[in-house]
């Protein structure tokens, strides 16, 4: 069993910058009367790993929930490989409109794995994976468990198929949860939290299936905890405070040498981590 | 106690009863059916984005749970004529009145169902690409019927004791006859008695049913 935190980021690269495929300019979010983001443009090119880091409150999960739409943004827009996604009235470009049939294509290609797993608990493990697969992209039953069966076996669940989930660990869970999503193909990943509510010594097998995943070289973007894991995944670190991109760098620039005061301040409360 | 059981009378009268019995049934099950159906609907229409809908339905709910099922019955006999000229059966008024009290209480018991699922169960499926209809049908009503099956056993058993008020619009159900067969022979004890024990041995089954469900499904999940 290999380290979880074995730098990833020696792996090498694509040198060359590749296009975008999602891009985020002008972005808000209230909430009521609280103004949670403030106006962010980013943007993410294939095979890029974003790692965002903030205090609680800062607004990184809200961030990382409106680029696949759980949450709508106020303003602002998206666009998925080049193409903005929503329509903006006529007249009045801050109000963009989303039709369902939209977003849904939007989220199946930018999948999701939150803190809180969100399997569902009356199906199987195997049934979980295969759910997106046969409601959402209709593919036919045998097929959909087929692609279910290798993305259980690829987090080391494959034995663990006709079980329903609250017979699992959390760590466990979560595997099933990051099967569920890989099956569905997404170009894009988003992690909100994944080791959160994990207890710790569970923290540690889903770190490294996330690992795996980045040596395949996929696009993840992760909202996280852990610094020295965002450290050697990361090819971007982002670090979000009241609502804005305070700092933005490679992990050696954001993480080991802060430009900015209050990234440094935000660094030194987390005494144990080490690179 | 020297009263003598005549238990020749219920042997004798039996044949009526289960006329009855029968009648009951035809009143129960689509009674059930409908109004946990239509009870569905309305428990979307309460929970759904459109103020319209939200305030018709909560109206609706209302106006049947807070009166008299025995009123309703009535009402639906007596009134229906009187307001758009359609005079109904006593059946299909019975079974008009059972079906729609039912539903404002299936309604209630959706509504709770669904509002009691987490918030995590709706954004995992969201996240997969489903459409809201799909949600609801793959994801959270299949989670509130296990959760809900108590309560919906509660609204059956209800629901069968409550189809005995059609008596009172002389639909020829079990309650009915048990009546009629009590003032005709003077002998309400032992028809009477016999009446509840069919009433029992009608609704056992489905209770029996209903914990047997839910035993099997507590071992899922």
């Amino acid at each position: 069993m290999q380290d979880p935190i074995m730098p990833v980021s020696i792996l090498p690269a694509s040198q060359v910058p590749a296009p975008p495929i999602l891009q985020v300019s002008g972005l808000h979010k209230w909430f009521g009367t609280l103004h949670v983001l403030q106006g962010i443009d980013f943007s993410v090119a294939a095979g890029e790993r974003v790692a965002i880091i903030g205090g609680s409150g800062s607004g990184k999960s809200t961030f990382l929930r409106c680029l696949n739409f759980m949450e709508m943004p106020t303003s602002g827009r998206i666009a998925l490989d080049g193409t903005p996604l929503g329509r903006a009235s006529a007249g009045k470009p801050d109000e963009v409109r989303y039709p369902e049939s939209e977003l849904c294509r939007v989220r199946e290609r930018v999948g999701m794995v939150f803190q809180q797993f969100n399997l569902f608990p009356h199906m199987t493990v195997l049934e979980n994976a295969m759910e997106g697969l046969v409601t959402v992209k209709r593919m036919k039953k045998a097929e959909a468990r087929e692609r279910a069966l290798r993305e259980l076996d690829k987090v080391g669940l494959g034995n663990k198929t006709d079980v329903y989930p609250g017979r699992l660990s959390g760590g466990q869970q979560q595997r099933v949860a990051i099967a569920r999503a890989l099956a569905m193909e997404p170009e894009i990943l988003l992690f909100d939290e994944p080791t959160s509510s994990l207890d710790p010594e569970l923290v540690g097998e889903v770190l490294r299936v996330i690992r795996q995943l980045a040596e395949e070289g996929r696009t993840m973007l992760l909202v996280t905890h852990e610094l020295g894991f965002a450290y050697h995944f990361a090819t971007k670190v982002i670090f979000l405070a009241d609502g804005v991109f305070h700092e933005v760098g490679t992990p050696d620039e954001v993480l080991k040498h802060p430009r900015q005061e209050r990234t440094r301040a935000f660094l030194e409360r987390f005494t144990e981590f080490s690179f | 106690m020297d009263y003598a059981f005549d238990f020749a009378l219920v042997v004798e009268t039996f044949p009526i009863l289960m006329r009855g019995f029968l009648v009951t049934l035809e009143l129960w099950l689509p009674s059930l059916a409908i109004g946990l159906a239509a009870g569905l609907v309305l428990a979307l229409a309460r929970l759904s984005r459109s103020r319209l809908l939200r305030g018709g339905s909560l109206v609706y709910i209302e106006l049947f749970r807070d009166t008299p099922v025995l009123i309703q019955l009535i009402w639906f006999y007596y009134a229906f004529p009187i307001l758009i000229g359609v005079q109904l059966s006593p059946f299909t008024a019975a079974l008009l009145g059972l079906a729609l009290n039912t539903s404002a209480y299936g309604a209630e018991i959706f509504r709770g169902g669904i509002q009691s699922i987490a918030r995590g169960q709706w954004e995992g499926a969201k996240a997969l690409g489903m459409r809201h209809a799909d949600m609801l049908r793959r994801i959270i009503l299949p989670q509130v019927f296990k959760l809900m099956l108590p309560a919906f056993t509660n609204r059956a058993v209800e629901v069968a004791k409550m189809s005995s008020l059609a008596s009172v619009l002389s639909v020829h159900e079990l309650m009915y006859q048990g009546r009629l067969l009590s003032s005709t022979y003077y002998r309400p004890f032992e028809i009477l008695t016999t009446v509840a024990v069919v009433y029992f041995v009608l609704i056992y089954p489905a209770t029996f049913l209903s914990m047997t469900l839910e035993r099997r499904m507590a071992g899922k999940g």
